[in-house]
C-alpha cells in the first residue's frame, strides 16, 4: 500500500472506513489515560496547580505547528506529484489547525495571567503563533474565494509554502530572542528539562493530540471527498436542466415555424 | 538582459504616465499620515513618539494599495501571457516587473519622508533613520507583496482578498523596520541588530518573492 494506491479516492475511501473507528478508539482511550495522568501530576513547586494547563497548551501548540507542517507536505504533493487527494489533505487540514492553533494561543493566555501576570504579551513566540493563526484564516479566506477547487488548490498551494518559513521563527524564536516565553524544554540536547512525573503524561497528551488530528483529519477528508462528489452530481444535473431547456424553446420554434408554414 | 531592461522600462514608464496610478500610493502615504494627528489629537511630543510607527504603517498600506496592478493591467491586456511564453525565465521577468514595481511605487515614498517627517515633528536624525529603514524594508513589502498579487491575478480576486494574504507576510518587516528607527530616536537597543535583521529580510524576499509568484502564475494562469 503505497501513496499512489491511495490516488483513488474511492479506495481511499474504503482504507479509511475500515481505519477510522480503530483510530477513534484509540485517540479517546489516549486522551483519557493522559487526562488521569496529568490530574495525579504533582503541583508545581513554583506555579502550584497552574502547571496542568501545559498538558493542554503544549500539545495544542506542537499541533499548530505540526499541522502546517502536513499542508505544506501536502502542498508539495499538489504542486510537484499531482496527487489527486493532496489538495483535498491541505484543504482539509486548515481548519483543524486553525482551531488547534486558536486553543494554543487561549490556553497560553490563561496560564499567562497567573503566571506572568499578564493575558497577551507582544513577546517573539506569542507574535509569531498570532501570525500562524491570521495565516490559517488567510488561507481558509482563499478556500473559500474561489469556487473552482484545483485552482484554489494551486493558489493555495503556493501560499502554505511561502508560510512554512514562519515554522522555524516560530520553534527558535524563544532562542533568538530572549523573551518571557521559556524556552524549549521537553526537546533538547542532553535530556528533557522536565521532571519525569510531567514528561510522561505531557508525552501521552501529545500522542493523544496527534492521533485526534489524524482522526479529524482523516475524517474531514472523506468529508471533503463526498462533498466534491455532491457538488460534481449538482453540476451534472445543472446542466442537464440547461440543457432539456434549451431543447424546449429551440423545439418550440419549430413548431411556430411549422406553424407558419401550413399557416 | 536587455529583455529584462526593456520590461524594467516599460513598467516604470507605464506606472508614471496617466493611468498608470504609481504616485497614488504617495497621495494615499500623505493622506494616511495627515489623518493620524486627527485620531491622536495634536499632541507633538506624541505625534513624534509615535512618528516612525505612523510612517511606517502608512508606507505599508500605501504600497500595499498599489500592489494589485503590479500584474492586473498585464493580465488584463493579455502582455502577461506573452510574458510568461518568452524565453526570458518567468522568475527573472516576475523579478523585473517587481523592481520596476518597487522604482515606480516605493521609490516615491521613501523621497516623500522626509516632507511627512515634519509634519510629525520628527528631527532630523529620527527622519533620515525612518527613511533609510524604510529604504531597506520597501523591497521586501513589494517582493513578498508580489506573491499576494500573483494570486490575486490567477484568483481574478483582487482587493481584500489579497489585503488578508500579504499583511501577515509582511508583519517581520513592520516590526524591525519600527524597530529599528526607534533605535535612533529612543533607544536603548542598538540601530545595527535591527536593521541588519530587516536588510536579510528585505534579502530572502528577494530570492523567495520571484519564485512564488512564477509558481502560482505558471500554475494558475490557463
Amino acid at each position: 500500500m503505497t501513496l499512489i494506491d491511495l490516488a483513488n479516492p474511492t479506495r481511499f475511501l474504503a482504507l479509511t472506513a475500515r481505519v477510522l473507528p480503530w483510530l477513534a478508539a484509540a485517540t479517546v482511550l489516549l486522551l483519557a489515560i493522559g487526562l488521569y495522568q496529568a490530574a495525579l501530576a504533582p503541583d508545581d513547586y513554583q506555579q502550584g496547580a497552574t502547571v496542568k494547563i501545559m498538558f493542554i497548551h503544549v500539545p495544542n501548540a506542537w499541533l499548530s505547528m505540526f499541522v502546517w507542517g502536513v499542508m505544506s507536505i501536502a502542498s508539495l504533493g499538489t504542486l510537484v506529484w499531482r496527487h489527486p487527494l493532496a489538495d483535498v489533505a491541505a484543504k482539509a487540514a486548515a481548519p483543524i489547525g486553525a482551531a488547534f492553533t486558536f486553543l494554543a494561543l487561549l490556553t497560553g493566555s490563561l496560564w499567562g495571567r497567573p503566571m506572568w501576570g499578564t493575558y497577551w504579551e507582544w513577546d517573539a513566540r506569542l507574535t509569531s503563533v498570532l501570525i500562524l493563526f491570521l495565516m490559517y484564516l488567510g488561507l481558509m479566506a482563499l478556500w473559500r474565494a474561489v469556487d473552482d477547487p484545483s485552482r484554489a488548490a494551486r493558489a493555495a498551494a503556493v501560499l502554505t509554502l511561502v508560510g512554512a518559513l514562519n515554522l522555524p521563527i516560530i520553534k527558535f524564536s524563544v532562542d533568538w530572542w530572549n523573551t518571557l516565553h521559556q524556552p524549549a524544554s521537553v526537546m533538547r540536547m542532553g535530556g528533557s528539562a522536565l521532571d519525569k512525573s510531567f514528561l510522561i503524561p505531557l508525552l501521552v497528551m501529545a500522542i493523544a493530540f496527534t492521533l485526534l488530528f489524524v482522526t479529524l483529519h482523516l475524517a474531514a477528508m472523506r468529508n471533503e471527498i463526498l462533498r466534491r462528489r455532491v457538488r460534481s452530481l449538482q453540476m451534472m444535473q445543472a446542466s442537464r436542466v440547461a440543457f432539456s431547456s434549451e431543447i424546449g424553446p429551440g423545439a418550440r420554434g419549430q413548431n411556430a415555424s411549422n406553424e407558419v408554414g401550413a399557416a | 538582459m536587455t529583455a529584462l531592461a526593456a520590461l524594467i522600462r516599460r513598467d516604470v514608464r507605464i506606472a508614471l504616465r496617466v493611468g498608470g496610478g504609481a504616485l497614488i500610493g504617495v497621495l494615499f502615504f500623505l493622506t494616511v499620515v495627515v489623518l493620524m494627528p486627527f485620531a491622536v489629537g495634536p499632541d507633538l511630543a506624541l505625534l513624534s513618539r509615535l512618528g516612525p510607527a505612523i510612517l511606517w504603517l502608512g508606507a505599508l498600506l500605501a504600497s500595499l494599495l498599489t500592489l494589485d496592478r503590479l500584474f492586473m493591467a498585464d493580465h488584463e491586456d493579455g502582455s502577461l501571457d506573452l510574458i510568461t511564453m518568452s524565453r526570458t525565465p518567468l522568475e527573472l521577468a516576475c523579478a523585473a516587473k517587481a523592481l520596476a514595481h518597487w522604482l515606480a511605487a516605493g521609490l516615491p515614498l521613501i523621497v516623500a519622508t522626509p516632507v511627512l517627517g515634519l509634519l510629525l515633528n520628527l528631527d532630523m536624525v529620527a527622519t533620515g533613520a525612518v527613511a533609510l529603514t524604510l529604504l531597506a524594508g520597501t523591497p521586501a513589502l513589494t517582493f513578498t507583496g508580489m506573491i499576494g498579487a500573483a494570486l490575486a491575478v490567477t484568483l481574478h480576486r483582487g482587493g481584500l482578498l489579497m489585503a488578508v494574504l500579504v499583511l501577515p507576510l509582511s508583519i517581520p518587516v513592520l516590526i524591525f523596520g519600527v524597530a529599528a528607527s526607534q533605535a535612533v530616536i529612543v533607544g536603548p537597543m542598538t540601530f545595527g541588530a535591527p536593521f541588519s535583521i530587516l536588510c536579510a529580510l528585505s534579502l530572502v524576499s528577494l530570492v523567495i518573492g520571484p519564485f512564488a509568484a512564477a509558481a502560482s502564475l505558471r500554475h494558475g494562469l490557463d
